[in-house]
């Protein structure tokens, strides 16, 4: 029975990273940068869902919307002011930026809300579920993340392989110059793909800040980096990979906290990484690639 | 000595090195005279633990081109062996001989974590390593932070739980205490120590650079697949430089140690990583004197300025980015160019004069 509870809160918290996963995979896939600020991205989304809550006392559909909306367009602003001048650029100044904004955000953050961590009122108020007697008490927390997570998955995949949209996003994806003599606007479509990932991010941090509820500066940056553990995991680039990288990664975590040890858990889940990367460094379901001269 | 007959590399080498040795002489007649702050003598060590940093990242972003974000990992690695070191031998040696052993361990250890962690990962390309630097940088932190050792009449006793399952007797004494790290490190580091580990860095670093094997390394950097096609063997230039680059942030980590009453591992995290790398990208990638001028300048002017603390880390991640958008985007740079030119619209003079000067290098 604990292993059961173990292995749905893994699940639970493996599909926030998966939703993360989403955003990171999604944006390398497309813009081929690995986008360090996206963790920062969700704290934002966690402080708006909370100050929206809190402050101005909006019902918790309107907070999450209004969490959704800001960081849709904060995502839409980075790009185009951060990241669009960069575009062939090495990749090297890409990342060094992208480091840049993610600590803007953070120190931003700091400024504005101050240092001292916020309590975050769950968004979910069910009594949680109880099953095979009371043994197995599943939070409503858990079971809201786990189906929004499964949610957000299937309309997502629905969306990029049935919709024309969708369908410009793999063109560009694929091979940028192609696309764009095909008619589709690169620009649009990139700009569309980050709107989408950071709306993603802002869904995925009211989900861990109702998990865990103690809102920092700093509460993205730790998912955002094992999120993007995840999307290696699974092949960066590919949107299953990306999930079932993201549950995989929650359900070591929690195991390992629970059957090795609290304090190195995160050491573990960072040697899945270069485990992975040294055995299949495409990750499960990515394309091994071949170097062109 | 004539410098004319120097090469420039050599003369521009020089540059570095008189300037380190006169910043060190003013700051010892300052010192000697009495006209140090207390907060500024306090850095006098930290500014020289950084410097060294500071230029042995530039090695591996600069020169190899490879972003590493745990560089503040090889200096934990650092100072931890060595401080271990230092505290389990006590009194037993001499001062000298303990503070030379202690530093060479620190040193020898992250070089030996630069060579484990490089072997995997500089097969990879790009992004990977930063990542997997980052995740090691966290491994290294987790780990230290669970981390017990001992030492009792019976040896050396290792846990990775907690004091209590360390099972000594009762002659025991805890070196490393997990979170609470290492207490008690003799202060031996003193600022003339520092200096002369900033000057061997900088002998290190520069020669390697001015080296074939330098010269390998940079040229992986601007077409790896060119280097290749000529016979340079990637993987093996690729790990001399951050393997050496590591081992001098264990050295840093040393130095730093041993200016500290107790050590531990969160000092060293993500956030001392990225410091560093905001010294070496304001002080130019691949200029070691620009590391050296801005680890100095950007470690001191904090202290100088209390107000300006607050909006430290701020400032720092906007100059990071606009660094990276003058220096890389093509239209910004167009824009630059062409309020440049128009500043100097119609003076055809200067045009022809730079002409003359260009056709004369060729000549």
């Amino acid at each position: 029975m604990e292993f059961l509870s173990n292995l749905v809160n893994g699940i639970s918290l493996g599909s926030v990273y998966a939703v993360i996963a989403l955003g990171y995979t999604m944006v390398y896939g497309i813009a081929r940068m690995l986008n360090f600020a996206h963790g920062d991205i969700i704290m934002v989304g966690g402080y708006i869902c909370f100050i929206s809550m809190t402050s101005l006392g909006l019902p918790v559909l309107v907070s999450i919307l209004a969490a959704v909306v800001v960081c849709t367009i904060l995502g839409i602003t980075i790009e185009r002011v951060a990241y669009k001048p960069l575009r062939s650029a090495p990749s090297l100044a890409v990342l060094i930026t992208a480091i840049g904004v993610s600590y803007l955000l953070q120190n931003l953050a700091l400024l504005i809300w101050g240092s001292d961590p916020k309590s975050f009122t769950s968004v979910v108020g069910f009594e949680p579920l109880r099953l095979f007697d009371g043994k197995l008490v599943i939070t409503s927390e858990t079971l809201v993340t786990i189906i929004a997570s499964a949610i957000i998955m299937v309309v997502l995949t629905l969306f990029v392989n049935r919709t024309k949209v969708g369908h410009a996003m793999l063109a560009v994806s694929e091979d940028k110059g192609a696309a764009q003599l095909m008619g589709i606007n690169v620009n649009a479509t990139i700009s569309l793909t980050f709107a989408i990932g950071s709306a993603l991010a802002a869904v995925a941090g009211v989900l861990l800040c109702s998990a865990q509820p103690s809102l920092l500066p700093t509460t993205g940056a730790m998912p955002g980096i094992k999120a993007f553990v995840a999307a290696v995991f699974g092949g960066i680039g590919s949107i299953p990979g990306a999930m079932i990288g993201g549950v995989l990664l929650g359900v070591i975590e929690i195991m390992s906290k629970y059957y090795i040890s609290a304090q190195i858990s995160d050491a573990i889940v960072f040697a899945v990484l270069i485990v992975v990367l040294l055995v299949r460094p495409a990750g499960i379901l990515g394309k091994q690639t071949r170097e062109k001269v | 000595m004539n410098l004319k007959n120097l090469g420039r590399t050599a003369r521009r080498n020089l540059v570095t090195y008189s300037m380190v040795i006169a910043a060190y002489i003013i700051i010892q007649v300052l010192a000697a005279m009495d006209l140090l702050s207390n907060s500024l003598s306090g850095q006098l060590i930290p500014i020289c633990a950084y410097v060294i940093m500071a230029v042995s990242l530039n090695l591996t972003v600069g020169v190899l081109g490879e972003l590493s974000l745990g560089h503040a990992g090889f200096m934990s690695v650092g100072a931890f062996s060595s401080a271990f070191f230092s505290v389990a031998v006590g009194d037993a040696l001499p001062t000298p001989v303990t503070l030379v052993l202690a530093f060479a361990i620190g040193m020898i250890a992250a070089g030996v974590f630069g060579v484990l962690i490089g072997i995997p990962v500089l097969r990879l390309q790009g992004d990977y390593l930063a990542i997997v630097t980052l995740a090691f940088g966290e491994i290294i932190k987790n780990l230290l932070n669970a981390f017990y050792i001992g030492v009792d009449s019976t040896g050396f006793h290792v846990s990775m739980k907690d004091a209590t399952a360390l099972k000594m007797d009762e002659t025991g004494r805890i070196i490393i205490k997990g979170a609470q790290g290492i207490t008690g490190v003799n202060r031996m580091s003193t600022f003339t120590i520092g200096f002369v580990l900033v000057v061997l860095t900088l002998i290190i670093v520069l020669n390697l650079i001015k080296s074939r094997t330098g010269r390998a390394i940079m040229s992986i950097r601007d077409n790896r697949i060119a280097a290749e096609s000529v016979g340079i063997n990637v993987t093996k230039y690729k790990l001399i430089a951050f393997t050496v680059s590591a081992a001098l942030a264990g050295l840093a980590g040393s130095l730093y140690a041993h200016s500290l009453a107790t050590v531990v591992a969160k000092k060293f995290d993500y956030n001392t990583s990225i410091l560093i790398l905001v010294f070496v990208v304001v002080g130019g990638m691949g200029n070691i004197r620009g590391s050296v001028i801005a680890a100095a300048v950007l470690t001191v002017l904090p202290e100088l300025l209390r107000s300006f603390a607050d909006y430290r880390m701020l400032v720092y991640a906007i100059v990071l980015i606009l660094m990276m958008l003058f220096k890389q985007s093509p239209q910004i740079k167009n824009f630059c160019r062409g309020i440049g030119e128009r500043l100097r619209l119609g003076s055809l003079f200067h045009r022809r004069k730079a002409e003359n000067s260009s056709s004369g290098k060729e000549g």
